[in-house]
């Protein structure tokens, strides 16, 4: 079903009036989850190379990281959702679709949770930075629903590597998260972000990231198992050293 | 889900067939791009569009035509060739470019004016030099006035700030109003223009009759509008461009595939140059006719009320 929806993408289908039907199935029926927006290869290829420029130019323009991300998942995002299907937790996630959203997280219950309890620890997290997991934005140009929802949860759980990881949100915390999750996950768009986010920082700050933190990130990330196959709504109790254990991450420098 | 699809789709051909017919929306069912909605929706969702596009507007419009939109807006006021002292009405203004061509053109047929006098009295006094130009200084424009109109608030409040910005004041006034229904007297205006405005009105048809009802006898209407490419090679190219890179750019630069997606919709949807023709002359036009700028791309249809 999900190729046979692909083939109406096909950028022939465009020319005036001859394609005005199929377009106007394509527009109101092809959409496979709410606010899907089917594109065509090239339409693809364009965003992505017009998001990655944009995302360079202005930092703050998360929308385009995001779309970039979307654009070019292709080969990474059925890899993630088949480590999720072959993993018991994993699978859980994939038939349950929890989101991360502060509508459904209790924060007051998270927060009367012990210290050094990943609850209270992703609390404290959001507090201390003022961010907030609501600000994800949903995907556009995946086409294919389930991917879609891999890449949500991507998204929503970027919050949890931060406390997993003891990273903070500046430009330097979110490198080191970006190396984590290029390995961990293989995106591209993680890989791109790894690799030009540096360009920003202070050659101090560089130093620190090359002689300590990345080669911790990538020995962590290499050496965990997902981290999508954590089932992190069931785990607030949880200390997060030993969760940390769990996954194989290494205790931050 | 499929058979909802081949009815809908069928309903469009149908719709397509008597295509003179849709400026006069006999059916409740009226296009918004490529998509069926009713008159009232229509309306809802174009005003949403230029809501949220009103703030890049100016930057999309540099983008997607690669700046050659300046061109065209100055090949409409050139043609439009107005002397200081006309009344000129800008329907769907929104950031107003023509506004301040217009002003601009006035300027400076007033200013060559002016030398010209200056030039033939070579043997004034000190005295009536010094009052030739205390009096032509507060006449500049030389009684010219343009008046903005749009139904949007924001594409107006977009306009004024550029407006300040660039340092234009005198001569000109914004007003909110309905294309479809001027909140103006009949028989007001020396010229009414429409730059990329009248392909987002619901009842083009309504307008026509307006722009009639507000000119004065002799007045001129001009309006500036995407148009039909006949050339094929071109055509296909242009399609390419409109429908792969346009949506792309919206959504990088503004950040809004769906309102760029819905312009170039909108644009295969409006009726050609001779429709458009037509439609004109029904509303009581003389002398109505076109030209075509870069191959229909753009059209100018110009017409009198006589």
């Amino acid at each position: 079903p999900g190729t046979a929806r692909l083939r109406h993408s096909d950028p022939r289908g465009w020319d005036g009036h001859g394609g005005e039907e199929e377009v106007e199935e394509k527009e109101g029926w092809h959409r496979l989850y709410p606010g899907h927006i089917p594109t065509s290869p090239l339409q693809k290829a364009l965003l992505a190379a017009g998001s990655a420029v944009m995302a360079l130019y202005d930092p703050y323009r998360h929308d385009m990281v995001a779309v970039l991300g979307e654009t070019t998942g292709c080969l990474a995002l059925p890899n993630l959702r088949d480590k999720m299907k072959h993993h018991p937790e994993g699978y859980r996630i994939l038939q349950e679709r929890p989101r991360i959203r502060l509508s459904t997280l209790d924060t007051s219950r998270l927060r009367g949770l012990p210290d050094g309890s990943l609850g209270r620890e992703y609390v404290r997290f959001l507090e201390d930075n003022k961010v907030s997991p609501d600000t994800r934005m949903p995907p556009k140009f995946v086409d294919d629903e389930e991917l879609a929802y891999v890449i949500q949860r991507y998204r929503e759980v970027h919050d949890l590597m931060h406390t997993l990881l003891g990273m903070p949100t500046n430009m330097l915390g979110e490198v080191v998260v970006k190396w984590f999750e290029a390995v961990q996950t293989g995106l591209p768009m993680c890989v791109l972000g790894a690799a030009f986010g540096p360009v920003r920082l202070s050659s101090r700050k560089l130093q620190v990231l090359a002689t300590e933190l990345v080669p911790w990130a990538i020995r962590s990330g290499l050496n965990a198992s997902c981290v999508l196959n954590v089932y992190y709504e069931q785990r607030w109790e949880q200390p997060v050293e030993s969760l940390r254990e769990e996954i194989g991450i290494f205790p931050p420098p | 889900a499929v058979r909802l699809c081949r009815g809908r789709a069928l309903l469009s051909r149908l719709r397509g067939a008597p295509r003179a017919l849709r400026g006069l929306a006999a059916g409740p069912e009226m296009h918004f791009g490529f998509q069926s909605v009713t008159e009232e929706e229509r309306r809802e969702k174009i005003y949403q569009v230029f809501e949220s596009v009103a703030k890049k507007y100016d930057v999309m419009n540099d983008s997607m035509t690669l700046g050659i939109h300046r061109v065209w807006k100055d090949i409409l006021v050139h043609k439009m060739n107005p002397c200081p002292g006309t009344l000129l009405l800008d329907v769907a203004g929104g950031t107003g470019d023509i506004a301040f061509r217009f002003i601009n053109y006035v300027r400076s047929v007033r200013d060559r004016q002016l030398r010209m006098k200056l030039k033939h009295h070579q043997s004034l006094s000190w005295q009536e030099i010094f009052e030739n130009y205390q009096e032509d200084k507060f006449n500049s424009l030389g009684d010219s006035q343009v008046v903005v109109c749009d139904i949007n608030r924001e594409m107006l409040k977009a306009g004024k700030q550029k407006a300040q910005h660039l340092g234009y004041s005198e001569g000109l006034s914004w007003v909110l109003g309905n294309a479809e229904e001027l909140p103006f007297d009949d028989d007001k205006f020396d010229v009414y223009t429409i730059a990329f405005g009248i392909r987002n009105v619901t009842r083009i048809d309504l307008a026509l009759q307006e722009a009639y009802r507000v000119l004065k006898p002799g007045g001129r209407f001009l309006c500036l509008e995407f148009s039909h490419v006949s050339n094929p090679l071109l055509s296909r190219l242009y399609d390419l461009y409109s429908f792969q890179v346009i949506p792309v750019l919206g959504e990088v630069i503004a950040g809004d595939w769906r309102s760029y997606q819905y312009l170039v919709e909108s644009i295969r949807q409006f009726p050609p140059q001779e429709e458009l023709k037509a439609m004109i002359e029904d509303a009581g036009f003389f002398r109505v006719d076109y030209e075509n700028l870069n191959f229909g791309i753009v059209a100018i249809h110009s017409g009198f009320k006589l």
